[in-house]
């Protein structure tokens, strides 16, 4: 039934990597030079394979939406980056890594592929030094490490709270490095809108000049995609607004399965919905919940002012249902459990939608000051936005969705469905399962970028030192290019009366309300109702203000909407299916009677990899069983 | 609240741009400044005009993306924050707002509030690296760097590349921007090799570009969203100068 072969190599787990990098093919540095490869999205994991592509010899085309590849998303991350490095002796290894990632996935990732990434992190963190990355240090001038995402070892290397910044200027030096070397060349404010397949292979992309509205044609002997996650199809969320999954969209259109989309991690610890008029979450790192208490008024809609309700009236629901992990309980754990209390009526502030996280006891017992030094920075970016003072009121979060662990279905190779087109980073499916544990995003996205891509690509470009220059005067592109060209006319042509904003906010209250933290049957029927009537209405009552030959603002976003709207129906379909709750996807039907998420590991250990099968054509599910071999599967508990 | 807008309008590179006045009302104090445009552009296209054009995009403050005049000051009234950072609280009910793209002729407006920042970028291919190829990195804690100078690299390195010390100076100066990057290389024992080389590579397309001189007038460190000290010029002075007399025996 099956027509996926994820490629594992055969051998021990913790000789496979070595073992096929071992058996892989090369190509010479002079065939090298007659080899394009195209890179889409400047993030951690786009930038790393670009420029390493490029020092290998290849001639890299890099795209970005952006007007320069710096800004791209991976450039939020705040928290740090995993690696296996035991720096602080405290039991550590490549083994305890992949170990924590598997079951932090909740046992929905593939091993051979953690296993890979643990084993890389190393190479990852050495590089990153090299590129003079200003990671936090001891006095005595060694790198220092700290605990994070719940996890029992110090293995996270951090620069205060702007890790993802740091790692993003690092890999953006590099990137730029061969820019002046002349082997990647980049291609600024472009949104790619194809993919161009030539003879079953990708060959090529479609792409348009933000700028001047130009419709481009490029080629390439391989397509990489890093084009990061796709959760601003909530449109609130704490990405970047303008991140989106276009370019992923296309590329499943074009036969790339996609995997296990329903995935997504709703973060617990964001700064709640202020206004009607709020584009964007931010993010308050859970590193707070290391000293921060959560708390809501035992009495249901309680509207004292924090510290005129007693200890004794306040609900710390989070020590009181996890005695032994408390307020440190994993992203999706403590993201329901806000839920759970304001569902039920006891949220507080002005729309009902948050929960307190009050630093009243570790600012008691060790010292204002202490807290500044840990959190300052974070504090001081609460109070700009909300106006209120966290040293003196708690600060009040609510969950928001911040990660998609689905994405583009890959092999070991990191290749999709798809011959000669890859996705690495956040825009693939492979190493977080159901769950993504914290730092382990700066982590895959290097790993993939850095040190793996750029060896099993060379292995598929082995067979095309002698292919030549790919043109772009052939039908393949003709027929792109004229898809593309039509949609666009036929986005302007509407005239309707409501925005891509109205649209995309719409869409985003169907998906929160339906396919966000909890999710169950008669929900999912209904979203995917709705989303098929939105899709309709959008393109009869589309009104995209200006013209295509020029910068439009608003028609990059209509032509985003339009795919995120799509996708968001295959997110429900895969949510639908999937009847199990696992990691962050919670399905009411499946809990136990305490009202903890119950796995079903006989039912639904795989990889649920969808293909389409033509526009409002029900997709073809596709199975990837899952086996573990190394780690015994058990339940999570935080009790 | 109510605010009534003065906003640069401007088709494209060559087309010649003029104010256009606008009223808000209902604004509410939590909407970010960013959110107000937002506001606004819906009631533009809604009744058949053109939304204003501005880049954005993380709106929490580190992609550097955003970045405008508001009242006649790179990213508004508030010290430390970015355009996108900015909340309406900071004006008030009446208030006349007056917005323009960053105005410096080493960044070309393309529409509206929306500019070209590419010389930035230009300055970084010349030379703002560390020359490392993947996959010949010694150990991580071979390379040992003295805290201090670990933390100063550090509060260097927190340049979000927007432009507001461009646009703050009345000589359209880079030297804030690109002695923080000479200075977070040089304080690693890791840059210090190419130290020279870098400082004169990129102080020389920085001129070539058609960058001003500093003139002392600290109106960079002023405006810099992150906080980046004036100290970075004078310490690349000095990189600059060991670089031409020094290091050239």
């Amino acid at each position: 039934m099956t027509k996926l072969n994820a490629k594992i190599p055969s051998g021990p787990l913790s000789e496979k990597w070595s073992n096929y990098k071992n058996s892989l093919r090369l190509v010479n540095p002079a065939n090298k030079k007659r080899i394009d490869v195209i890179v889409i999205g400047t993030g951690l994991s786009g930038a790393s394979a670009s420029s390493t592509l490029g020092e290998m010899g290849y001639n890299v085309k890099t795209f970005c939406y952006q007007d320069t590849p710096r800004r791209a998303h991976s450039v939020a991350a705040q928290g740090g980056i995993n690696a296996a490095k035991n720096y602080k002796n405290d039991g550590d290894s490549v083994f305890r890594l992949f170990y924590d990632m598997i079951k932090g996935g909740d046992f929905r990732a593939r091993e051979a592929n953690v296993y890979r990434a643990a084993e890389v992190s190393n190479d990852v963190i050495d590089h990153y030094v090299a590129l003079g990355v200003p990671f936090a240090r001891d006095y005595s001038g060694y790198i220092d490490n700290r605990s994070f995402g719940g996890v029992q070892v110090s293995r996270t290397f951090y620069a205060k709270g702007q890790t993802g910044q740091q790692c993003v200027l690092g890999t953006y030096s590099s990137l730029l490095r061969q820019v002046n070397k002349g082997t990647v060349k980049l291609y600024a404010r472009r949104d790619v809108l194809d993919i161009v397949i030539v003879n079953g292979k990708a060959r090529g992309v479609i792409t348009r000049n933000l700028v001047t509205g130009e419709i481009e044609r490029h080629s390439a002997h391989a397509v990489v995609l890093a084009t990061g996650g796709y959760g601003t199809v909530y449109y609130l969320s704490t990405l970047a607004v303008n991140s989106n999954a276009s370019a992923a969209w296309a590329a499943y259109k074009k036969g790339a399965f996609f995997g296990n989309p329903s995935f997504v991690q709703i973060h617990p610890t964001s700064i709640p919905v202020l206004n009607d008029f709020q584009s964007k979450l931010t993010l308050m790192s859970e590193s707070l919940r290391n000293d921060g208490r959560v708390w809501v008024p035992k009495q249901k809609g309680d509207k004292r002012i924090p510290k005129d309700i007693p200890e004794e009236e306040r609900d710390y629901y989070l020590e009181r249902r996890y005695p032994a992990f408390g307020n440190l309980v994993p992203r999706d754990v403590a993201s329901r459990a806000a839920k759970e209390r304001c569902d039920a009526g006891y949220g507080v502030g002005p729309t009902g939608l948050s929960v307190y996280l009050d630093f009243k006891d570790a600012i008691n017992k060790q010292g204002q000051k202490a807290i500044e030094n840990k959190y300052g920075n974070l504090f001081d970016m609460y109070e700009k936005i909300s106006g209120e003072n966290p040293y003196k009121t708690p600060m009040r979060i609510y969950p928001a969705g911040h990660y998609t662990m689905g994405g583009l279905w890959v092999d070991y190779n990191l290749m999709t469905t798809v011959p000669g087109l890859y996705a690495i980073g956040e825009s693939n499916f492979s190493d977080h399962g159901a769950n993504r544990l914290g730092a382990g995003s700066l982590m895959q996205c290097s790993c993939d970028g850095f040190f793996i891509l750029p060896y099993t690509i060379s292995d598929y470009l082995a067979d095309d030192i002698r292919t030549g220059k790919i043109p772009v005067d052939t039908p393949e592109f003709d027929d792109a290019e004229k898809s593309i060209k039509e949609k666009i006319q036929r986005i302007l042509s509407v005239n309707g009366k409501d925005t891509p904003l109205d649209y995309h906010k719409r869409l985003g209250k169907i998906m929160w309300d339906y396919c966000g933290m909890v999710r169950n049957e008669e929900g999912l029927k209904k979203a995917i109702g709705l989303l098929s009537d939105l899709k309709v209405d959008f393109w009869n009552n589309i009104k995209v203000a200006g013209k295509d030959n020029e910068l439009n603002l608003e028609l990059e976003k209509a032509l985003r909407v339009a795919d995120f709207i799509e996708l968001a129906k295959l997110m429900c379909i895969d949510a639908l299916n999937r009847k199990e709750s696992c990691g962050a996807h919670f399905r009411e039907e499946s809990q136990t009677e305490n009202g903890e998420a119950r796995r079903q590991d006989e039912a639904y250990s795989f990889v649920a990899a969808w293909e389409h099968k033509g526009d409002d054509v029900e997709p073809e599910l596709h199975k990837e069983l899952l086996v573990f071999e190394n780690v015994e599967l058990k339940e999570r508990s935080y009790k | 609240m109510n605010i009534k807008l003065k906003i640069w309008r401007q088709k494209n590179a060559q087309a010649k741009g003029k104010f256009e006045n606008y009223s808000l009302e209902d604004v509410s104090p939590e909407m970010g400044f960013l959110e107000m445009l937002d506001y606004l552009n819906q009631k533009l296209i809604k009744s058949g005009g053109e939304p204003v054009a501005y880049e954005h995009d993380c709106r929490e403050g580190i992609c550097g993306s955003c970045g405008m005049y508001i009242n006649g000051r790179p990213h508004g009234p508030e010290a430390k924050t970015t355009t996108c950072e900015l909340r309406m609280r900071s004006f008030k009910d009446g208030d006349t707002i007056t917005i323009e793209p960053f105005r410096s002729r080493m960044f070309p407006i393309i529409k509206d509030l929306l500019i070209d920042r590419t010389a930035f970028e230009k300055i970084l291919i010349a030379g703002g690296f560390i020359s490392a190829d993947t996959g010949s990195a010694p150990e991580a804690n071979s390379i040992l760097v003295c805290k201090k100078h670990a933390d100063k690299a550090f509060d260097m390195a927190t340049c979000i590349g927007c432009g507001a010390c461009v646009a703050a100076c009345k000589n359209s100066s880079a030297m804030l921007f690109v002695s923080a990057k000479i200075n977070q290389y040089a304080l690693l024992p890791q840059g210090k090799i190419e130290a020279p080389e870098r400082v004169k590579k990129m102080v020389a397309k920085m001129d070539e570009l058609g960058f001003g001189s500093c003139s002392n007038t600290y109106a960079c460190e002023a405006e810099c969203p992150k906080g980046i000290s004036v100290s970075a010029i004078a310490k690349m002075n000095r990189e600059f100068l060991h670089a031409k007399l020094i290091a050239e025996d």
